[in-house]
């Protein structure tokens, strides 16, 4: 670390560091000396390990994020959340109906919810949790898919949740309905594969297997190439 | 303002040559072409990266300096000091890892009968799957035929790739498309029903299935909550150290780690898979990395070990669109997808230099050529070296709001930062993203140890040299479909004999008769070392005296 780097600082469990401007969360706790165990995962936003919240020295608001794609700012306070366990409901996707009754006779508690909107500030993906809890109370899976869809399940609408409730799990359970019945089926993928179960491709394909270097690179240099757009 | 003053200067330039690169049509390189840009900047060609293995399988084969230190690295356990007579599982298959190979694996192993047993490092689900944005090829459309998905995936991996294994790929990619969509994955689609695919590097027909670009994500959650509705065992935080073998040289089971408290957890298993991933967080030959936490290549490592052969472990993928720019997201991927959506590459005059969608090892090493042979990348300010990968015109080729309707991740990725992806470009530069051999299989995932099987990234052969895009997110579900099918057949007629690690003892004989035990590492690896130590205090006989397993890995 060269010398002109400008050191900031930030309290890990109420402890102070001094870290170079810059790092993440995740990179300023390493920086610390912490060897991450849990609270830590893809390192890339998408897979919701590294929930994290935290405030400042001199504003007590609690705000949310995902500590490898916040970057740490001066007098930050970290720390690392718990874990505890959100309760997942055990359902067999072949057998439900995809409309609102269901995801209400999976999740009954669904219900409580008062719409106080703070799952939806506690989003580090700025998604509309509360406005898609209304729409799976509505049985509006659609709409709870198209706007739950960017959601990594990070978990922090549950733990913020004032009546416990689950919405990442609600709107889990509705993608799936969506996906399994709702979205319109795609014939030609049907029709590839009942092909390829009848065997259309397998004499040529043994013949490509078959086929030594140069013929492959012959068909594979005179490959027609369809436009990209 | 986002990118500093003298960066915006050379996007002026980017955006000064739009109208002119709109119309512009850069030609693809033929196979002599390639040849010469690949051996000059290729990371692949540096010889003095690479060494040759003295132990093991693989002997006398090359590999990189970083993976050939863990291949023959010393064993974490003294065989001496555990006990394998009683075990705290006994099931039919054990799988080791859980992206989306050990997921596939686990529900088809299951609905084969068999009684399963999963154990991953981190949590179920943290897996290089999830951080997959672009797609997953399947030729179904009737423009497109598992035929020339054949001879694309051939031909991207320069005419290496195992054919049984090709064949498998393709013919069942449609199948499943079918059995994710089944489980209530959501494809993007035309209004119609029909698959909304898109182009990718080295694929001659639209043949990725996305999910907007979140497709990794959107396949791994669903795979998880099947897979927790379906009630398999799990342990979570709980590695795999070394595989137990019977005196036939039959694997039997595997020593797991509790990675919180050091308690050994001893599994018996009639059969195995081994679905770790792959190997980014070793940094091979320094780069950055697109890999999640935990790919460290410790399946590489427990198979090596008991006998198993690997298959082009000399060649890494280095995706070309690793982010540079701003520091915070170094070496993260930029998806394919902002390519085959219309973005091109350009130097810092705002000139293009390579046909966007040429296979990954052809651009990746055509941006190398354009920074480090032509002098024409652009320095950021922590002294990364880059090239512009114009997203704007995606807006100008498909019309306004596409980006942000097909590219969220990005758009939020950037804008967290301030550049607006919409009208601003993205520097980036190569990061390591994919090993593209690993452990030799069979079509039905089977090692060349008994009892042992293997899918996804761990694995080997598929796609020989160089891997397409989108082909990764279609073997993890190809192969750990079929390695958990047959893994639960093989269940039910194998006949285990003395569970034992006499293989582990025959191994530290084996490096220190080589003389390289001393100067090799402890492997598997786990978890990579980033937290900083200023200084070691620890007296050496304070180090003799630590637990065992608290021993620093590196």
């Amino acid at each position: 670390m060269s010398e002109d780097i400008k050191l900031i600082d930030v309290y890990i469990m109420g402890k102070h560091y001094k870290v170079p401007e810059g790092l993440t969360i995740m990179t300023a706790l390493e920086y610390c000396g912490y060897r991450l165990v849990r609270g830590v995962g893809c390192r890339a936003g998408f897979c919701g390990a590294c929930a994290t919240v935290y405030n400042f020295k001199n504003d007590p608001q609690l705000r949310f994020d995902l500590a490898c794609q916040k970057t740490v700012e001066q007098d930050m306070y970290l720390a690392q959340i718990p874990f505890f366990p959100a309760a997942k409901a055990i359902y067999d996707i072949e057998k439900l109906e995809p409309v609102g009754a269901t995801v209400l006779s999976i999740y009954p508690l669904m219900e409580k919810c008062f719409g106080c909107n703070t799952c939806t500030k506690a989003c580090p993906q700025e998604l509309e949790v509360m406005w898609y809890m209304s729409d799976a109370l509505r049985g509006d899976i659609p709409e709870v898919m198209n706007k739950s869809f960017d959601c990594v399940m990070c978990g922090l609408c549950a733990a913020r949740c004032p009546q416990g409730l689950v919405p990442y799990n609600y709107a889990l359970l509705c993608r799936r309905l969506y996906g399994r019945y709702l979205a319109p089926r795609s014939k030609h993928l049907d029709d590839r594969i009942k092909e390829i179960e009848a065997g259309k491709y397998n004499a040529e394909i043994d013949k490509l297997k078959k086929a030594d270097k140069n013929e492959l690179q012959r068909l594979y240099q005179s490959r027609d190439i369809e436009a990209a757009y | 303002m986002p990118y500093p003053a003298y960066m915006e200067e050379s996007i002026r330039k980017v955006e000064a040559t739009r109208e002119k690169r709109l119309k512009e049509e850069m030609p693809r390189l033929s196979d002599a072409e390639k040849a010469p840009l690949l051996k000059e900047f290729h990371p692949d060609f540096i010889e003095k990266n690479m060494r040759q293995l003295v132990v093991g399988p693989n002997k006398g084969g090359k590999a990189p300096l970083e993976l050939a230190d863990l291949l023959e690295g010393n064993s974490r356990i003294d065989p001496a000091k555990i006990k394998i007579d009683k075990f705290d599982f006994d099931v039919d298959v054990l799988i080791i890892g859980f992206g989306g190979a050990g997921a596939s694996a686990a529900l088809l192993a299951q609905e084969n009968g068999a009684k399963v047993l999963v154990a991953t490092k981190l949590r179920l689900g943290d897996a290089n799957t999830v951080g997959a944005q672009a797609g997953t090829q399947a030729a179904d459309r009737p423009e497109d035929s598992p035929l020339i998905h054949y001879i694309d995936t051939i031909g991207g991996g320069h005419y290496a790739n195992i054919p049984e294994l090709v064949e498998a790929l393709v013919k069942d990619a449609p199948s499943a498309i079918k059995w994710l969509e089944d489980l209530g994955i959501c494809w993007d689609k035309n209004p119609d029903g029909s698959m909304h695919e898109l182009s990718g590097g080295g694929a001659s027909r639209l043949r990725l299935h996305s999910c907007r670009d979140y497709t990794g994500l959107e396949e791994m959650r669903v795979l998880r909550d099947e897979f927790r509705n379906r009630q398999i065992d799990f342990l979570e935080y709980a590695p795999a150290i070394e595989l137990i073998m019977d005196e036939k040289g039959t694997v039997c089971g595997a020593v797991l780690v509790n990675l919180e408290t050091n308690e050994l957890v001893l599994v018996k298993a009639k059969a195995m898979i081994l679905a770790t991933g792959g190997i980014g967080r070793l940094h091979i030959q320094g780069f950055p990395t697109t890999n999640h936490y935990g790919a460290t290549a410790d399946g590489m490592v427990l198979a090596y070990r008991a006998g198993a052969e690997l298959i082009f472990i000399d060649t890494m993928q280095y995706h070309p669109t690793g982010a540079v720019f701003p520091v915070q997201i170094l070496g993260q991927l930029v998806t394919e997808k902002v390519r085959t959506l219309g973005a091109q590459l350009c130097n810092i005059e705002g000139e293009q230099f390579i046909m966007p969608l040429e296979p990954r090892d052809v651009v990746a090493s055509a941006i190398i050529r354009e920074c480090k042979g032509r002098n024409k990348g652009i320095k950021t300010p922590t002294g990364e070296l880059g090239v512009w990968l114009d997203s704007p015109m995606i807006d100008l080729i498909r019309g306004e709001g596409t980006i942000a309707r097909e590219l969220p991740a990005m758009v939020r990725q950037f804008g967290r930062y301030n550049i607006d992806i919409i009208k601003e470009p993205m520097l980036i530069y190569p990061t390591l993203h994919y090993q593209n051999g690993g452990i030799k299989i069979d079509p039905d995932g089977a090692t060349t140890v008994p009892g042992l099987f293997a899918a996804g990234e761990v694995a080997g052969g598929i796609h020989g040299r160089n891997r397409l895009i989108g082909n990764s997110t279609l073997d993890i579900f190809v192969f750990g479909r079929r390695a958990g099918r047959a893994a639960a057949h093989y269940a039910k007629k194998s006949k285990t004999g003395n569970p034992a690690l006499e293989h582990v003892r025959r191994w530290q004989k084996e490096i220190e008769k080589a003389g390289i035990a001393k100067s090799r590492p402890i492997s598997p690896r786990l978890l990579p070392d980033y937290a900083r130590q200023p200084y070691d205090y620890l007296a050496d006989y304070a180090k003799d005296m630590l637990a065992p397993g608290q021993v620093k890995a590196a």
